[in-house]
């Protein structure tokens, strides 16, 4: 296990490589589904296309997203704003790009809080079982009882209303899907023959959790993960609609379409566009996550490997 | 004098059925067993379902707590072990499952499915496991290509060599062969069979084997334990208790297997057993095969009786005629 | 070669199934006759087209799979040329079936009395009540000890051997001329095995149905068969009455196959192994199918499907030690 061993052409490297093959087989395997389901493909292009304008979108805005000019304001979708303007004159298309990062940082903020939390809950739960289990999932219940919108308002409204502390508040009732999904997957797997015949050789229990549940768990996480980020990013709008989580003047999606109702018979292009936008992007990951569970079911992925396989065998020149 | 490898004194194991945390009721899985396993050998453990033989050799691999009674390993009391003693125990000791299709993670590459035993006793490391999971699969007649795939590329009967391999790793003592070939067509089941008889001796393994298959028993077995209903009701060699098989239920159980020669239906066959295998929960007083029995007498229904032997080790529970 | 007085006569079989990894080659040509009264035992290792028989003399073959040609002759009736509406009257009344597993052919919401009772208010229109009560007279035929009390069960209650027994009087209830069983005991306890093997063989002689027993257990076969097919790779390779089979068999399947099987005449330390894999369909081996893991190859093997020749009465062998010359040269 010597320095040797890992420089390039030493044995340990040499067997990396190797084991590197048929991953990555797997994962070319993946794609090559996802790349084949259409509405997968314009999930994945509308996700991207988000994220892109999340980074750029503050660079890419004609118009300076929050400089009030009120000559124009209430201007309609033209040539110079092909979403209009709003009540203070600002370029509706520019807030939306450079507010689009709030909505993604929102989301992933809660995702990063709410995912781990969740999983190791989860899966202390579904490794140990017995009472262990009993009290973490009554806690779960608990959490999952309170209506998610009204919890997050209330925390909101407690610690002052903002897209951080909207963010917090929206963390704490997202985990118990996570918890529940993977205490599932851990019951699961723990049932399963190879786990048995790992335990009948001695292995412990963090062997089983972190060889055989984790690694198990991992697809249906993935899943879950991509849907739910549209979802995250709506909840995050509908606090900030209700007022309680991202503030004026801050450019966020949910903030803009609160913010134009007022107006909607008089210009309602300010709630609509940033409306639309929302919907997009929902429908943005919805697709992807759909598509991605697709390509992670074993049964589809046998299905497809043959046509892969011939694919690639018509393209080499080898007979 | 071959030692006993295994040997289990009356060996009980009862599974509570709990209603609202109180106890309504016991499934009396495995009753008082008396059971030794020579090293070296390979018993049979036969039986119908819900004779117990599965939880008997869970209980005996200490994988399930008995709820009575002692089961020595090489003479010493497994239920005494430290934590230590007994991970080494599960070194010496390995299970080969029933269903090929469900005994291999589905996300582990096969080095790693059949290297796991080397892992958890850390035998050996990186490349070196690998090394040695390829040895074993050369054993088991896989090649050196197959090390690093997954187990969904394989058939049924390559994934049963896998497991057979895994069990191989880390040289244990003894394993446990739970119905391995039962989910194998015949012509594979053949292979199988040649291939554990062949390990068997090369690595001088001890095996218990389970099955419903009267005739892969006999193909196996050194000795065989008969069950029914949680009790082991005769034991004997292979040529005992197929040849002089005494106990009602073991006659019954071998006239029951169909035979390959179709003129036995027109000989004369014993009578086929009547009715089935009754609730483990609420079991027969005295002689749990009484209703069924054809020869039961008043007495059988007041005493259980015990296992007597008829000559050279043949051992058998029931009354006389 | 072909008697016309067989009930079931399956002519060149061939079944397919078009599938995204290519063409399986379920069934090539498949052919068999069954006659009146007598139990016809199709015994082959998985993969090799027995459910597939079934299923397409049945009319029940599941997409993507399709009948591509050939004719299944039931009492001089082709069955492949009938639309579903009429199949739907023929299954259950004239062809039964009965499956492998119980759990999931008995509806669990439903008791077991009145699914026994079904095929009789389906097919012959009678009234729910005397429906029930041949049911449950149908029942405690099959030696189902207190039938009145478990018609009012539901199939969860029942045990597996039961449950079987509900299957076979379910079957039987309209008296058909022909019954299918697909591995019915496979999953059963080898004494409860015995009693429905010895049930179907004295139900069998009462009301003189024929049967098509499906089965990979070549004991079961020599138990309970009069006559036997035995499949390989989509291909019936041999046919014979029971007892020739097994003592004189002749295509190299066959006898290593009966060799294969531990028993009390096989050596201790060794099985006869067939050596290779049974082949994918999707692109089956040219020529004989088995000629890849045959003994006695010869070039002929791999070139020409051997034809089945009748080598003696009543037995055939599809092979080129025979031979067996096929069409193309």
């Amino acid at each position: 296990m010597s320095l040797r061993d890992n420089l390039p052409f030493g044995p340990r490297y040499r067997m990396l490589k190797k084991r590197l093959h048929p991953i990555t087989k797997e994962w070319g395997l993946t794609f090559y589904v996802l790349r084949h389901s259409k509405l997968a493909v314009v999930g994945a292009i509308i996700v991207f296309s988000f994220i892109f304008i999340a980074i750029f979108g503050s660079l890419l805005a004609p118009y300076d997203p929050v400089a009030t000019t009120i000559q124009e304001r209430f201007q309609g979708p033209s040539a110079s704003h092909p979403f209009g303007t709003d009540k203070m004159g600002r370029d509706v298309l520019s807030r939306m790009l450079a507010g689009a990062q709030h909505s993604i940082k929102a989301g992933a903020i809660v995702l990063a809080i709410a995912v781990p939390l969740g999983v190791i809950l989860g899966g202390v739960a579904g490794l140990f079982g017995g009472w262990i289990d009993e009290v973490l999932m009554r806690i779960t219940d608990i959490f999952l009882a309170f209506p998610s919108l009204v919890l997050a308002m209330s925390f909101s409204a407690a610690l002052g209303p903002s897209l951080f502390n909207a963010m917090i508040a929206l963390s704490i009732v997202w985990w118990p899907m996570y918890a529940r999904l993977v205490r599932g997957q851990a019951l699961a797997v723990r049932e399963t023959s190879y786990v048995e015949a790992a335990r009948s050789r001695g292995a412990g229990r963090w062997h089983i959790m972190f060889k055989h549940i984790l690694p198990n768990c991992l697809s249906p996480i993935l899943v879950t993960l991509t849907l739910d980020m549209g979802w995250v990013i709506t909840a995050a709008a509908a606090l900030s609609f209700l007022g309680f989580g991202a503030q004026p003047p801050m450019p966020e999606w949910g903030r803009m379409v609160s913010d134009g109702r007022v107006y909607m018979l008089r210009a309602w292009w300010v709630s609509v566009f940033p409306g639309i936008g929302i919907v997009l992007t929902v429908l943005g990951f919805n697709l992807l996550g759909d598509g991605i569970r697709d390509s992670l079911d074993p049964k589809l992925r046998r299905l497809t490997e043959v046509k892969w396989r011939r694919g690639k065998d018509s393209s080499s020149s080898t007979s | 004098m071959t030692q006993a490898l295994f040997e289990c004194r009356d060996l009980t194991k009862h599974f509570p059925i709990r209603s609202m945390f109180r106890e309504t009721g016991r499934v009396h899985a495995v009753e008082e067993v008396n059971l030794s396993i020579p090293e070296g050998q390979t018993v049979g453990l036969v039986g119908e379902s819900g004779c117990g033989k599965t939880t008997l050799a869970r209980t005996i691999l200490y994988l399930i707590e008995p709820t009575s009674g002692q089961v020595l390993f090489c003479g010493d009391d497994v239920g005494a072990y430290g934590r230590k003693r007994l991970r080494a125990f599960r070194r010496e000791t390995a299970i080969v499952f029933q269903d090929p299709y469900s005994s291999l993670d589905p996300r582990m590459l096969i080095a790693d499915v059949v290297g796991e035993p080397l892992a958890i006793h850390k035998v050996v490391y990186g490349e070196d496991r690998d090394s040695a999971v390829l040895e074993l699969l050369e054993r088991v007649g896989l090649k050196s290509e197959h090390l690093y795939r997954y187990p969904h590329e394989f058939s049924g009967g390559q994934r049963q060599r896998l497991a057979i391999a895994r069990a191989l790793a880390a040289e244990p003592r003894f394993v446990l062969l739970d119905e391995a070939t039962s989910a194998l067509d015949v012509s594979v089941q053949a292979k199988i069979l040649n291939m554990l008889t062949q390990l068997k001796a090369e690595f001088q393994l001890t095996y218990l084997l389970i099955s419903h298959d009267l005739n892969v028993v006999r193909h196996l077995s050194n000795e065989i334990a008969v069950m029914y209903l949680g009790q082991v009701v005769e034991y004997g060699t292979r040529d005992q208790v197929f040849s002089v098989p005494t106990h009602p239920y073991t006659r019954g159980l071998l006239a029951a297997a169909p035979s390959l020669d179709p003129d036995d239906r027109d000989r004369p066959r014993e009578i086929a057993l009547e009715g089935e295998v009754p609730s483990a929960v609420d079991p027969p007083s005295g002689c749990r095969f009484h209703p069924r029995c054809p020869n039961r007498k008043p007495e059988c229904s007041e005493v259980r009786p015990e296992l007597v032997d008829i000559g050279d080790g043949h051992l058998v529970a029931c009354i006389p005629e | 070669m072909e008697t016309r007085e067989g009930l079931l006569v399956v002519d060149k079989l061939k079944t397919q199934f078009f599938t995204y990894g290519g063409v399986v080659e379920a069934l090539d040509e498949v052919s068999f006759e069954i006659r009146q009264g007598e139990i016809f035992g199709l015994v082959g290792e998985s993969g090799c087209g027995k459910s597939v028989t079934a299923s397409s003399i049945l009319g029940l073959v599941a997409k993507p799979g399709r009948v591509i040609s050939g004719r299944v002759l039931l009492d001089g009736e082709d069955l492949l040329t009938k639309t579903q509406r009429q199949m739907n009257r023929i299954r259950g009344s004239r062809i039964a079936m009965v499956f492998q597993d119980p759990t999931s052919s008995l509806n669990p919401l439903f008791r077991v009395g009145y699914q026994v009772a079904e095929p009789y208010i389906y097919h012959q229109h009678r009234r729910k009540r005397e429906a029930l009560v041949d049911a449950t007279e149908i029942l405690s035929k099959t030696g189902l000890p207190d039938a009145k009390e478990k018609a009012r069960n539901y199939p969860h209650e029942l045990s597996g051997g039961m449950r079987q027994r509900a299957m076979i009087a379910m079957s039987l209830t309209c008296e058909p001329d022909m019954l299918i069983a697909d591995e019915p005991t496979t999953n059963l306890d080898v004494t409860i095995e015995r009693q429905i093997l010895d049930l179907v063989g004295d139900l069998q002689r009462e009301f003189g149905t024929s049967v098509l027993w499906i089965t990979h257990d070549m004991g079961v076969v020599a138990q309970l068969c009069d006559h036997v097919g035995v499949m390989y790779a989509g291909n019936i390779v041999e046919k014979a009455d029971v007892r020739t089979l097994f003592r004189e068999p002749m295509h190299p399947y066959t006898i290593r196959l009966l060799r294969a099987i531990p028993s009390a005449v096989t050596s201790e330390e060794h099985l006869e192994e067939i050596p290779g894999v049974v082949p994918r369909l999707v692109n089956p081996p040219t020529g004989c199918r088995f000629h890849p893991r045959c003994d006695q190859a010869m070039p002929v093997c791999s070139e020409v499907k051997p034809t089945e020749l009748e080598i003696r009465p009543g037995h055939t062998v599809a092979c080129h030690l025979f031979g067996g010359g096929g069409e193309t040269a």
